[in-house]
Protein backbone atom coordinates (compact mmCIF):
# COMPACT_ATOMS: atom_id res chain seq x y z
CA UNK A 1 0.00 0.00 0.00
CA UNK A 2 1.28 3.44 -0.86
CA UNK A 3 1.18 6.40 1.45
CA UNK A 4 -1.05 9.24 0.26
CA UNK A 5 -0.27 11.82 2.89
CA UNK A 6 2.48 11.82 5.47
CA UNK A 7 3.91 14.13 8.10
CA UNK A 8 7.38 13.64 9.57
CA UNK A 9 8.26 15.20 12.91
CA UNK A 10 5.87 18.11 12.52
CA UNK A 11 6.36 20.87 15.10
CA UNK A 12 4.42 24.08 15.56
CA UNK A 13 4.58 26.57 18.41
CA UNK A 14 2.79 29.82 19.02
CA UNK A 15 5.18 31.59 21.36
CA UNK A 16 5.82 29.26 24.29
CA UNK A 17 2.83 27.10 23.44
CA UNK A 18 3.67 23.90 21.57
CA UNK A 19 0.52 23.05 19.67
CA UNK A 20 1.96 20.34 17.46
CA UNK A 21 4.56 18.03 19.00
CA UNK A 22 6.70 15.79 16.83
CA UNK A 23 3.73 14.56 14.86
CA UNK A 24 4.40 11.76 12.41
CA UNK A 25 1.29 10.58 10.65
CA UNK A 26 0.79 8.25 7.71
CA UNK A 27 -2.45 8.19 5.73
CA UNK A 28 -2.66 5.26 3.31
CA UNK A 29 -3.97 5.46 -0.23
CA UNK A 30 -7.75 5.07 -0.30
CA UNK A 31 -7.99 5.08 3.50
CA UNK A 32 -10.85 6.41 5.57
CA UNK A 33 -8.65 7.80 8.27
CA UNK A 34 -9.98 9.75 11.24
CA UNK A 35 -8.05 12.17 13.40
CA UNK A 36 -9.75 12.58 16.76
CA UNK A 37 -8.89 14.27 20.00
CA UNK A 38 -10.41 16.37 22.78
CA UNK A 39 -10.98 20.09 22.37
CA UNK A 40 -7.72 22.00 22.15
CA UNK A 41 -5.74 18.95 21.06
CA UNK A 42 -4.50 20.89 18.05
CA UNK A 43 -6.50 19.20 15.29
CA UNK A 44 -7.24 22.39 13.39
CA UNK A 45 -3.62 23.51 13.63
CA UNK A 46 -2.60 20.23 12.00
CA UNK A 47 -5.10 20.78 9.17
CA UNK A 48 -3.86 24.31 8.66
CA UNK A 49 -0.31 23.06 8.33
CA UNK A 50 -1.33 20.29 5.94
CA UNK A 51 -3.12 22.78 3.68
CA UNK A 52 -0.46 25.47 3.87
CA UNK A 53 -2.32 28.13 5.85
CA UNK A 54 0.29 27.77 8.62
CA UNK A 55 3.96 26.96 8.17
CA UNK A 56 5.37 24.38 10.61
CA UNK A 57 8.43 25.34 12.67
CA UNK A 58 10.06 22.12 11.64
CA UNK A 59 9.17 18.80 10.10
CA UNK A 60 7.99 17.86 6.66
CA UNK A 61 4.73 17.18 4.86
CA UNK A 62 4.64 14.75 1.94
CA UNK A 63 1.83 14.30 -0.54
CA UNK A 64 2.17 11.02 -2.43
CA UNK A 65 5.85 10.96 -1.64
CA UNK A 66 6.76 14.47 -2.74
CA UNK A 67 7.59 17.23 -0.30
CA UNK A 68 4.91 19.96 -0.23
CA UNK A 69 6.01 21.68 3.00
CA UNK A 70 6.95 24.89 1.19
CA UNK A 71 4.10 25.07 -1.29
CA UNK A 72 1.42 27.77 -1.14
CA UNK A 73 -2.23 26.96 -0.42
CA UNK A 74 -3.47 27.06 -4.00
CA UNK A 75 -0.56 24.99 -5.35
CA UNK A 76 -1.34 22.19 -2.89
CA UNK A 77 -4.91 22.18 -4.16
CA UNK A 78 -3.69 21.79 -7.72
CA UNK A 79 -1.48 18.91 -6.55
CA UNK A 80 -4.58 17.09 -5.31
CA UNK A 81 -4.98 18.06 -1.66
CA UNK A 82 -8.33 19.63 -0.90
CA UNK A 83 -10.23 20.44 2.25
CA UNK A 84 -13.55 21.43 3.75
CA UNK A 85 -13.91 23.84 6.65
CA UNK A 86 -15.44 23.26 10.06
CA UNK A 87 -17.24 26.59 9.80
CA UNK A 88 -18.53 27.13 6.27
CA UNK A 89 -16.11 29.11 4.17
CA UNK A 90 -18.20 29.92 1.13
CA UNK A 91 -18.89 32.88 -1.11
CA UNK A 92 -22.08 34.54 0.22
CA UNK A 93 -22.65 36.61 -2.96
CA UNK A 94 -22.06 33.77 -5.40
CA UNK A 95 -24.51 31.06 -6.40
CA UNK A 96 -23.71 27.34 -6.07
CA UNK A 97 -23.46 27.28 -9.86
CA UNK A 98 -20.80 29.98 -9.85
CA UNK A 99 -18.98 28.49 -6.88
CA UNK A 100 -18.67 25.05 -8.44
CA UNK A 101 -18.01 26.57 -11.87
CA UNK A 102 -15.07 28.48 -10.49
CA UNK A 103 -13.62 25.45 -8.72
CA UNK A 104 -13.90 23.34 -11.87
CA UNK A 105 -12.40 26.10 -14.03
CA UNK A 106 -9.46 26.53 -11.67
CA UNK A 107 -8.76 22.83 -11.61
CA UNK A 108 -8.69 22.70 -15.40
CA UNK A 109 -6.24 25.60 -15.38
CA UNK A 110 -8.90 27.80 -16.97
CA UNK A 111 -9.49 30.14 -14.03
CA UNK A 112 -7.29 32.86 -15.46
CA UNK A 113 -9.15 33.02 -18.76
CA UNK A 114 -10.35 36.57 -18.98
CA UNK A 115 -11.66 36.58 -22.52
CA UNK A 116 -13.97 33.57 -22.50
CA UNK A 117 -17.39 33.94 -20.89
CA UNK A 118 -18.52 31.52 -18.17
CA UNK A 119 -20.74 28.71 -19.39
CA UNK A 120 -19.27 28.43 -22.88
CA UNK A 121 -17.08 25.37 -22.27
CA UNK A 122 -19.10 22.19 -22.45
CA UNK A 123 -16.53 20.10 -20.54
CA UNK A 124 -16.76 22.52 -17.61
CA UNK A 125 -20.57 22.58 -17.77
CA UNK A 126 -20.80 18.80 -17.84
CA UNK A 127 -18.75 18.53 -14.71
CA UNK A 128 -20.67 21.29 -12.91
CA UNK A 129 -23.95 19.53 -13.71
CA UNK A 130 -22.57 16.22 -12.47
CA UNK A 131 -21.37 17.66 -9.15
CA UNK A 132 -24.50 19.75 -8.54
CA UNK A 133 -26.74 16.76 -9.09
CA UNK A 134 -24.58 14.44 -6.99
CA UNK A 135 -24.84 16.86 -4.04
CA UNK A 136 -28.55 17.66 -4.57
CA UNK A 137 -27.85 21.30 -5.38
CA UNK A 138 -29.39 21.53 -8.85
CA UNK A 139 -32.66 23.02 -7.63
CA UNK A 140 -30.91 25.84 -5.76
CA UNK A 141 -28.04 26.46 -8.16
CA UNK A 142 -29.06 30.02 -9.05
CA UNK A 143 -29.77 31.17 -5.51
CA UNK A 144 -27.25 33.18 -3.54
CA UNK A 145 -25.24 30.99 -1.19
CA UNK A 146 -26.04 33.28 1.75
CA UNK A 147 -29.76 32.49 1.36
CA UNK A 148 -29.40 28.70 1.35
CA UNK A 149 -30.44 26.57 4.33
CA UNK A 150 -27.51 25.53 6.49
CA UNK A 151 -27.62 21.90 5.40
CA UNK A 152 -27.39 22.91 1.73
CA UNK A 153 -24.47 25.20 2.50
CA UNK A 154 -22.77 22.30 4.24
CA UNK A 155 -23.29 20.12 1.14
CA UNK A 156 -21.90 22.92 -1.00
CA UNK A 157 -18.89 23.09 1.27
CA UNK A 158 -18.11 19.44 0.50
CA UNK A 159 -19.07 19.80 -3.17
CA UNK A 160 -16.56 22.64 -3.71
CA UNK A 161 -13.79 20.54 -2.21
CA UNK A 162 -14.76 17.61 -4.47
CA UNK A 163 -14.91 19.88 -7.54
CA UNK A 164 -11.16 20.33 -7.16
CA UNK A 165 -10.91 16.56 -7.85
CA UNK A 166 -8.69 15.86 -4.87
CA UNK A 167 -6.81 12.60 -4.41
CA UNK A 168 -6.62 13.42 -0.71
CA UNK A 169 -9.55 15.13 0.98
CA UNK A 170 -9.44 16.65 4.45
CA UNK A 171 -12.90 16.80 6.02
CA UNK A 172 -12.99 19.13 8.99
CA UNK A 173 -16.07 18.22 11.07
CA UNK A 174 -18.43 17.86 8.09
CA UNK A 175 -21.55 17.43 10.22
CA UNK A 176 -20.84 20.23 12.69
CA UNK A 177 -23.86 22.37 13.43
CA UNK A 178 -26.16 20.63 10.98
CA UNK A 179 -29.70 20.23 12.32
CA UNK A 180 -30.84 16.64 12.83
CA UNK A 181 -33.31 16.82 9.91
CA UNK A 182 -30.61 17.67 7.39
CA UNK A 183 -27.92 15.46 8.89
CA UNK A 184 -28.75 12.42 6.84
CA UNK A 185 -27.89 14.14 3.53
CA UNK A 186 -24.47 15.12 4.81
CA UNK A 187 -23.65 11.66 6.12
CA UNK A 188 -24.84 10.12 2.87
CA UNK A 189 -22.66 12.52 0.89
CA UNK A 190 -19.64 11.67 3.02
CA UNK A 191 -20.30 7.94 2.73
CA UNK A 192 -20.69 8.24 -1.04
CA UNK A 193 -17.30 9.86 -1.58
CA UNK A 194 -15.43 7.98 -4.33
CA UNK A 195 -13.27 5.13 -2.96
CA UNK A 196 -10.15 6.27 -4.82
CA UNK A 197 -10.17 9.51 -2.84
CA UNK A 198 -8.19 9.23 0.36
CA UNK A 199 -10.07 10.86 3.23
CA UNK A 200 -8.71 12.27 6.45
CA UNK A 201 -11.65 13.05 8.72
CA UNK A 202 -11.32 15.40 11.65
CA UNK A 203 -14.32 14.82 13.83
CA UNK A 204 -15.87 15.18 17.24
CA UNK A 205 -18.87 13.03 16.59
CA UNK A 206 -17.94 9.48 17.68
CA UNK A 207 -20.88 7.84 15.86
CA UNK A 208 -19.65 9.27 12.60
CA UNK A 209 -16.04 8.36 13.28
CA UNK A 210 -16.73 4.73 14.16
CA UNK A 211 -19.16 4.19 11.31
CA UNK A 212 -16.89 5.79 8.73
CA UNK A 213 -13.23 5.29 9.61
CA UNK A 214 -11.09 2.24 9.01
CA UNK A 215 -8.19 3.75 10.91
CA UNK A 216 -8.07 6.24 13.77
CA UNK A 217 -5.31 8.46 15.13
CA UNK A 218 -5.77 10.07 18.51
CA UNK A 219 -4.24 13.47 19.08
CA UNK A 220 -3.70 14.75 22.62
CA UNK A 221 -1.90 17.98 23.47
CA UNK A 222 -0.51 18.25 19.97
CA UNK A 223 1.12 14.83 19.96
CA UNK A 224 0.02 11.42 18.76
CA UNK A 225 -1.34 9.32 21.65
CA UNK A 226 -2.13 6.17 19.75
CA UNK A 227 -3.20 4.90 16.38
CA UNK A 228 -4.94 1.81 15.06
CA UNK A 229 -8.08 0.16 13.79
CA UNK A 230 -11.35 1.47 15.32
CA UNK A 231 -11.87 -1.48 17.70
CA UNK A 232 -8.27 -1.31 18.98
CA UNK A 233 -8.59 2.39 19.63
CA UNK A 234 -11.94 1.90 21.33
CA UNK A 235 -10.39 -0.66 23.67
CA UNK A 236 -7.27 1.37 24.42
CA UNK A 237 -7.41 2.33 28.12
CA UNK A 238 -5.43 5.54 27.56
CA UNK A 239 -7.86 6.69 24.93
CA UNK A 240 -10.82 5.83 27.12
CA UNK A 241 -9.28 7.87 29.89
CA UNK A 242 -8.57 11.06 27.95
CA UNK A 243 -11.25 11.01 25.35
CA UNK A 244 -13.91 8.39 25.13
CA UNK A 245 -14.48 8.58 28.88
CA UNK A 246 -15.56 12.18 28.49
CA UNK A 247 -17.74 11.33 25.53
CA UNK A 248 -19.42 8.47 27.40
CA UNK A 249 -20.15 10.72 30.34
CA UNK A 250 -21.60 13.45 28.17
CA UNK B 1 -29.40 15.47 -20.02
CA UNK B 2 -31.57 18.34 -18.80
CA UNK B 3 -29.29 19.19 -15.87
CA UNK B 4 -26.51 19.98 -18.32
CA UNK B 5 -28.62 22.27 -20.49
CA UNK B 6 -29.92 23.98 -17.34
CA UNK B 7 -26.39 24.53 -16.15
CA UNK B 8 -25.20 26.00 -19.44
CA UNK B 9 -28.25 28.25 -19.73
CA UNK B 10 -27.89 29.62 -16.22
CA UNK B 11 -24.11 29.89 -16.40
CA UNK B 12 -24.39 32.14 -19.42
CA UNK B 13 -27.43 34.08 -18.22
CA UNK B 14 -25.53 36.75 -16.32
CA UNK B 15 -23.45 37.69 -19.36
CA UNK B 16 -26.46 38.21 -21.60
CA UNK B 17 -27.28 41.79 -22.65
CA UNK B 18 -30.35 43.15 -20.95
CA UNK B 19 -32.85 45.53 -22.50
CA UNK B 20 -31.99 48.13 -19.88
CA UNK B 21 -28.32 48.01 -20.86
CA UNK B 22 -29.07 48.65 -24.51
CA UNK B 23 -31.39 51.46 -23.44
CA UNK B 24 -28.63 52.97 -21.30
CA UNK B 25 -26.17 53.19 -24.18
CA UNK B 26 -28.81 54.37 -26.64
CA UNK B 27 -29.63 57.14 -24.19
CA UNK B 28 -25.96 58.07 -23.83
CA UNK B 29 -25.67 58.36 -27.60
CA UNK B 30 -28.93 60.29 -27.81
CA UNK B 31 -27.58 62.87 -25.34
CA UNK B 32 -24.94 63.77 -27.92
CA UNK B 33 -27.66 64.96 -30.24
CA UNK B 34 -30.12 66.27 -27.63
CA UNK B 35 -27.72 68.66 -25.91
CA UNK B 36 -25.31 69.98 -28.56
CA UNK B 37 -24.40 72.96 -26.38
CA UNK B 38 -23.31 70.81 -23.44
CA UNK B 39 -20.44 68.82 -24.90
CA UNK B 40 -17.89 70.00 -22.34
CA UNK B 41 -19.80 68.87 -19.27
CA UNK B 42 -20.86 65.67 -20.98
CA UNK B 43 -17.24 64.90 -21.84
CA UNK B 44 -16.42 65.55 -18.21
CA UNK B 45 -19.06 63.02 -17.19
CA UNK B 46 -17.82 60.39 -19.65
CA UNK B 47 -14.25 60.78 -18.36
CA UNK B 48 -15.35 60.55 -14.75
CA UNK B 49 -17.44 57.51 -15.66
CA UNK B 50 -14.43 55.77 -17.16
CA UNK B 51 -12.33 56.67 -14.13
CA UNK B 52 -15.03 55.30 -11.81
CA UNK B 53 -15.30 52.15 -13.93
CA UNK B 54 -11.62 51.66 -13.24
CA UNK B 55 -12.11 51.91 -9.47
CA UNK B 56 -15.15 49.62 -9.67
CA UNK B 57 -12.98 46.91 -11.23
CA UNK B 58 -10.78 46.73 -8.16
CA UNK B 59 -13.28 47.80 -5.48
CA UNK B 60 -16.52 46.22 -6.69
CA UNK B 61 -15.05 43.01 -8.03
CA UNK B 62 -11.80 42.35 -6.17
CA UNK B 63 -12.59 44.26 -2.97
CA UNK B 64 -9.45 46.44 -3.04
CA UNK B 65 -10.15 49.85 -1.53
CA UNK B 66 -8.12 52.78 -2.81
CA UNK B 67 -7.89 56.41 -1.82
CA UNK B 68 -5.16 57.14 -4.33
CA UNK B 69 -6.60 56.16 -7.66
CA UNK B 70 -5.72 59.61 -8.98
CA UNK B 71 -2.10 58.41 -9.13
CA UNK B 72 -2.86 56.49 -12.32
CA UNK B 73 -5.16 59.19 -13.66
CA UNK B 74 -2.35 61.69 -13.19
CA UNK B 75 0.32 59.54 -14.75
CA UNK B 76 -1.94 58.95 -17.75
CA UNK B 77 -2.68 62.66 -18.00
CA UNK B 78 0.97 63.73 -17.88
CA UNK B 79 2.07 60.93 -20.22
CA UNK B 80 -0.45 62.00 -22.84
CA UNK B 81 0.51 65.64 -22.32
CA UNK B 82 4.25 65.04 -22.65
CA UNK B 83 3.81 62.76 -25.66
CA UNK B 84 1.82 65.48 -27.45
CA UNK B 85 3.91 68.42 -26.25
CA UNK B 86 7.20 66.98 -27.43
CA UNK B 87 5.69 65.49 -30.55
CA UNK B 88 6.79 61.97 -29.57
CA UNK B 89 3.49 60.39 -30.56
CA UNK B 90 1.25 62.76 -32.44
CA UNK B 91 -1.68 60.52 -33.22
CA UNK B 92 -4.07 60.80 -30.22
CA UNK B 93 -5.36 57.21 -30.19
CA UNK B 94 -1.87 55.69 -30.15
CA UNK B 95 -0.79 58.24 -27.53
CA UNK B 96 -3.87 57.34 -25.49
CA UNK B 97 -2.96 53.66 -25.44
CA UNK B 98 0.68 54.49 -24.69
CA UNK B 99 -0.36 56.68 -21.73
CA UNK B 100 -2.60 53.89 -20.49
CA UNK B 101 0.30 51.44 -20.67
CA UNK B 102 2.55 53.76 -18.67
CA UNK B 103 -0.14 53.92 -15.97
CA UNK B 104 -0.53 50.14 -16.16
CA UNK B 105 3.20 49.70 -15.59
CA UNK B 106 2.99 51.88 -12.50
CA UNK B 107 -0.06 49.89 -11.40
CA UNK B 108 1.82 46.64 -11.82
CA UNK B 109 4.80 47.87 -9.81
CA UNK B 110 2.73 49.32 -6.96
CA UNK B 111 0.33 46.36 -6.85
CA UNK B 112 2.89 44.41 -4.84
CA UNK B 113 2.59 47.00 -2.07
CA UNK B 114 -1.19 47.17 -2.25
CA UNK B 115 -2.07 43.47 -2.19
CA UNK B 116 -0.26 43.04 1.10
CA UNK B 117 -2.32 43.88 4.11
CA UNK B 118 -5.98 44.60 4.53
CA UNK B 119 -8.35 47.49 3.94
CA UNK B 120 -6.86 50.15 6.18
CA UNK B 121 -3.32 49.39 5.04
CA UNK B 122 -4.45 49.54 1.45
CA UNK B 123 -6.15 52.90 1.96
CA UNK B 124 -2.97 54.34 3.40
CA UNK B 125 -0.62 52.80 0.83
CA UNK B 126 -2.70 53.96 -2.15
CA UNK B 127 -3.11 57.41 -0.63
CA UNK B 128 0.63 57.59 0.02
CA UNK B 129 1.55 56.64 -3.53
CA UNK B 130 -0.71 59.35 -4.97
CA UNK B 131 0.73 62.00 -2.63
CA UNK B 132 4.23 60.85 -3.51
CA UNK B 133 3.59 61.26 -7.22
CA UNK B 134 2.02 64.68 -6.72
CA UNK B 135 5.12 65.80 -4.82
CA UNK B 136 7.42 64.34 -7.47
CA UNK B 137 5.51 66.13 -10.22
CA UNK B 138 5.95 69.38 -8.34
CA UNK B 139 9.63 68.75 -7.67
CA UNK B 140 10.50 67.96 -11.29
CA UNK B 141 8.89 71.09 -12.64
CA UNK B 142 11.32 71.20 -15.57
CA UNK B 143 9.45 68.18 -16.96
CA UNK B 144 5.95 68.68 -15.63
CA UNK B 145 5.76 72.46 -15.64
CA UNK B 146 5.30 72.41 -11.85
CA UNK B 147 2.35 74.37 -10.51
CA UNK B 148 1.73 75.94 -13.92
CA UNK B 149 1.16 72.53 -15.46
CA UNK B 150 1.94 71.56 -19.02
CA UNK B 151 1.23 74.43 -21.34
CA UNK B 152 0.96 74.77 -25.05
CA UNK B 153 -0.27 71.26 -25.77
CA UNK B 154 -1.62 71.08 -29.29
CA UNK B 155 -3.61 68.05 -30.24
CA UNK B 156 -3.35 66.59 -33.70
CA UNK B 157 -6.49 65.23 -35.42
CA UNK B 158 -7.68 61.80 -34.29
CA UNK B 159 -6.52 59.17 -36.78
CA UNK B 160 -5.45 62.14 -38.88
CA UNK B 161 -9.10 62.76 -39.73
CA UNK B 162 -11.05 64.36 -36.89
CA UNK B 163 -9.84 67.70 -35.56
CA UNK B 164 -10.61 68.65 -31.94
CA UNK B 165 -13.04 71.57 -32.20
CA UNK B 166 -13.60 74.37 -29.70
CA UNK B 167 -17.14 73.21 -28.84
CA UNK B 168 -15.81 69.86 -27.75
CA UNK B 169 -17.93 67.83 -30.13
CA UNK B 170 -15.04 65.70 -31.40
CA UNK B 171 -13.74 65.35 -27.86
CA UNK B 172 -17.09 64.09 -26.65
CA UNK B 173 -17.59 61.47 -29.32
CA UNK B 174 -13.97 60.41 -28.97
CA UNK B 175 -14.38 59.98 -25.19
CA UNK B 176 -17.70 58.20 -25.54
CA UNK B 177 -16.29 55.71 -28.05
CA UNK B 178 -13.26 55.04 -25.85
CA UNK B 179 -15.54 54.55 -22.84
CA UNK B 180 -17.79 52.17 -24.76
CA UNK B 181 -14.90 50.05 -26.04
CA UNK B 182 -13.31 49.83 -22.61
CA UNK B 183 -16.69 49.09 -21.08
CA UNK B 184 -17.18 46.17 -23.47
CA UNK B 185 -13.76 44.87 -22.50
CA UNK B 186 -14.53 45.21 -18.79
CA UNK B 187 -17.88 43.50 -19.27
CA UNK B 188 -16.17 40.61 -20.99
CA UNK B 189 -13.59 40.35 -18.25
CA UNK B 190 -16.02 40.36 -15.31
CA UNK B 191 -18.14 37.61 -16.86
CA UNK B 192 -15.13 35.38 -17.47
CA UNK B 193 -13.74 32.76 -15.09
CA UNK B 194 -11.13 35.38 -14.20
CA UNK B 195 -13.84 37.83 -13.18
CA UNK B 196 -15.61 35.14 -11.19
CA UNK B 197 -12.41 34.35 -9.33
CA UNK B 198 -12.12 38.04 -8.39
CA UNK B 199 -15.59 38.00 -6.88
CA UNK B 200 -14.66 34.84 -5.00
CA UNK B 201 -11.56 36.57 -3.64
CA UNK B 202 -13.62 39.56 -2.50
CA UNK B 203 -16.10 37.23 -0.82
CA UNK B 204 -13.59 34.97 0.89
CA UNK B 205 -9.87 35.06 0.06
CA UNK B 206 -9.19 32.09 2.35
CA UNK B 207 -11.61 29.85 0.52
CA UNK B 208 -10.54 31.19 -2.88
CA UNK B 209 -7.02 29.95 -2.20
CA UNK B 210 -8.42 26.68 -0.88
CA UNK B 211 -9.99 25.84 -4.24
CA UNK B 212 -6.81 26.61 -6.13
CA UNK B 213 -7.16 30.31 -7.01
CA UNK B 214 -3.74 32.03 -7.10
CA UNK B 215 -5.08 34.99 -5.12
CA UNK B 216 -2.12 37.35 -5.34
CA UNK B 217 -1.58 36.83 -9.04
CA UNK B 218 -5.24 37.62 -9.76
CA UNK B 219 -5.14 40.77 -7.63
CA UNK B 220 -1.98 41.99 -9.37
CA UNK B 221 -3.61 41.39 -12.75
CA UNK B 222 -6.80 43.29 -11.97
CA UNK B 223 -4.94 46.14 -10.25
CA UNK B 224 -2.77 46.55 -13.35
CA UNK B 225 -5.85 46.50 -15.57
CA UNK B 226 -7.58 49.12 -13.42
CA UNK B 227 -4.48 51.32 -13.55
CA UNK B 228 -4.60 51.07 -17.35
CA UNK B 229 -8.23 52.24 -17.33
CA UNK B 230 -7.47 55.12 -14.97
CA UNK B 231 -4.49 56.10 -17.12
CA UNK B 232 -6.70 56.19 -20.19
CA UNK B 233 -9.20 58.39 -18.31
CA UNK B 234 -6.35 60.75 -17.39
CA UNK B 235 -5.03 60.80 -20.93
CA UNK B 236 -8.53 61.63 -22.20
CA UNK B 237 -8.57 64.52 -19.76
CA UNK B 238 -5.35 65.97 -21.20
CA UNK B 239 -6.31 65.31 -24.78
CA UNK B 240 -9.77 66.86 -24.58
CA UNK B 241 -8.75 69.87 -22.48
CA UNK B 242 -5.17 70.33 -23.78
CA UNK B 243 -4.19 70.72 -20.14
CA UNK B 244 -2.32 68.79 -17.47
CA UNK B 245 -1.71 70.31 -14.08
CA UNK B 246 -0.80 69.03 -10.62
CA UNK B 247 -4.41 68.67 -9.55
CA UNK B 248 -4.70 65.50 -11.66
CA UNK B 249 -2.97 63.81 -8.73
CA UNK B 250 -5.02 65.53 -6.04
CA UNK B 251 -6.58 63.76 -3.11
CA UNK B 252 -9.93 65.36 -3.96
CA UNK B 253 -9.92 63.55 -7.27
CA UNK B 254 -9.49 60.17 -5.58
CA UNK B 255 -12.04 61.03 -2.92
CA UNK B 256 -14.63 62.28 -5.45
CA UNK B 257 -14.25 58.96 -7.20
CA UNK B 258 -15.26 57.13 -4.04
CA UNK B 259 -18.31 59.38 -3.81
CA UNK B 260 -19.24 58.52 -7.39
CA UNK B 261 -19.23 54.82 -6.53
CA UNK B 262 -21.09 55.40 -3.28
CA UNK B 263 -23.81 57.11 -5.32
CA UNK B 264 -23.87 54.58 -8.16
CA UNK B 265 -23.04 51.37 -6.35
CA UNK B 266 -20.30 48.83 -7.03
CA UNK B 267 -19.95 45.46 -8.63
CA UNK B 268 -22.23 45.76 -11.68
CA UNK B 269 -20.12 48.08 -13.91
CA UNK B 270 -22.87 50.66 -14.41
CA UNK B 271 -22.44 52.05 -10.90
CA UNK B 272 -19.52 54.24 -11.92
CA UNK B 273 -21.28 55.49 -15.03
CA UNK B 274 -24.60 56.27 -13.33
CA UNK B 275 -22.75 57.67 -10.33
CA UNK B 276 -20.73 59.98 -12.60
CA UNK B 277 -23.88 61.34 -14.22
CA UNK B 278 -25.62 61.92 -10.90
CA UNK B 279 -22.52 63.36 -9.24
CA UNK B 280 -21.82 65.87 -12.01
CA UNK B 281 -25.46 66.91 -12.28
CA UNK B 282 -25.69 67.43 -8.53
CA UNK B 283 -22.47 69.41 -8.66
CA UNK B 284 -23.88 71.59 -11.46
CA UNK B 285 -27.18 72.04 -9.69
CA UNK B 286 -25.72 72.90 -6.29
CA UNK B 287 -23.08 75.16 -7.78
CA UNK B 288 -25.74 77.18 -9.56
CA UNK B 289 -27.85 77.47 -6.40
CA UNK B 290 -25.10 78.13 -3.88
CA UNK B 291 -21.73 78.57 -5.59
CA UNK B 292 -19.81 78.61 -2.32
CA UNK B 293 -21.51 75.88 -0.39
CA UNK B 294 -22.13 73.18 -2.97
CA UNK B 295 -19.96 70.76 -1.02
CA UNK B 296 -22.39 71.05 1.86
CA UNK B 297 -25.20 69.72 -0.32
CA UNK B 298 -23.06 66.94 -1.77
CA UNK B 299 -22.26 65.95 1.80
CA UNK B 300 -25.93 65.95 2.69
CA UNK B 301 -26.80 63.76 -0.29
CA UNK B 302 -24.11 61.29 0.76
CA UNK B 303 -25.40 61.04 4.29
CA UNK B 304 -28.93 60.46 2.99
CA UNK B 305 -27.75 57.76 0.58
CA UNK B 306 -25.92 55.91 3.29
CA UNK B 307 -28.76 56.20 5.82
CA UNK B 308 -31.64 55.37 3.50
CA UNK B 309 -29.70 52.66 1.72
CA UNK B 310 -28.99 52.51 -1.97
CA UNK B 311 -31.15 49.44 -2.53
CA UNK B 312 -34.22 51.33 -1.38
CA UNK B 313 -33.42 54.39 -3.52
CA UNK B 314 -32.90 52.15 -6.55
CA UNK B 315 -36.28 50.58 -5.97
CA UNK B 316 -37.96 54.01 -5.83
CA UNK B 317 -36.20 55.23 -8.95
CA UNK B 318 -36.96 52.05 -10.87
CA UNK B 319 -40.55 51.77 -9.64
CA UNK B 320 -42.14 53.55 -12.61
CA UNK B 321 -40.00 51.98 -15.37
CA UNK B 322 -40.58 48.53 -13.91
CA UNK B 323 -44.31 49.18 -13.64
CA UNK B 324 -44.45 50.12 -17.31
CA UNK B 325 -42.45 47.09 -18.36
CA UNK B 326 -44.69 44.79 -16.35
CA UNK B 327 -47.84 46.33 -17.74
CA UNK B 328 -46.92 46.31 -21.39
CA UNK B 329 -44.43 43.53 -21.86
CA UNK B 330 -46.16 41.22 -19.40
CA UNK B 331 -42.94 39.88 -18.02
CA UNK B 332 -40.58 40.31 -15.15
CA UNK B 333 -38.93 43.67 -14.64
CA UNK B 334 -35.89 44.00 -16.83
CA UNK B 335 -34.33 47.01 -15.21
CA UNK B 336 -31.06 46.05 -13.63
CA UNK B 337 -30.49 46.32 -9.93
CA UNK B 338 -26.94 45.57 -8.81
CA UNK B 339 -26.60 42.05 -7.51
CA UNK B 340 -24.94 43.15 -4.32
CA UNK B 341 -27.95 45.33 -3.54
CA UNK B 342 -30.59 42.85 -4.55
CA UNK B 343 -31.31 41.45 -1.12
Amino acid sequence: MTIALETRGLEKSFGALRVTRDLSLKVMQGARHALIGPNGAGKTTVINQLTGVLTPNSGRILLEGSDITGLSVHKRVLRGLSRTFQINQLYPDLTPLETIGLAVSERMGRGGDWWRRMGTRSDVNTEIAEILSRFHLLDVMTELTSTLPYGKQRLLEIAVAIAAKPRVLLLDEPAAGVPESERHDILAAVAALPRDVTVLLIEHDMDLVFSFADRISVLVNGGLLTEGAPDEVARDPQVRAVYLGEAADA
Amino acid sequence: MTALSDVSTHAMASARWRVSEVAFWALALACAFLFPSRYLIMTDIVRLGLFALSLDLILGYAGIVSLGHAAFFGVGAYSAGLLALHGIINEPVIALVAAGLVAALLGFLTSFLVIRGVDLTRLMVTLGIALLLEALAERFSNITGGTDGLQGIEMQPILGLFTFDMFGKTGFFYSLIVLFILFLLARRVVHSPFGLSLRAIRNNPLRAAAIGVPVNRRLIAVYTLAAFYAGIAGALFTQTTALASLDVFSFERSADLMLVLVIGGTGYLYGGLIGAVVFKMLQELFQSITPQYWLFWIGLVLVVIVLVGRARIHRWVLFVPNLIIRQFAGRKAAVAVPESDAS
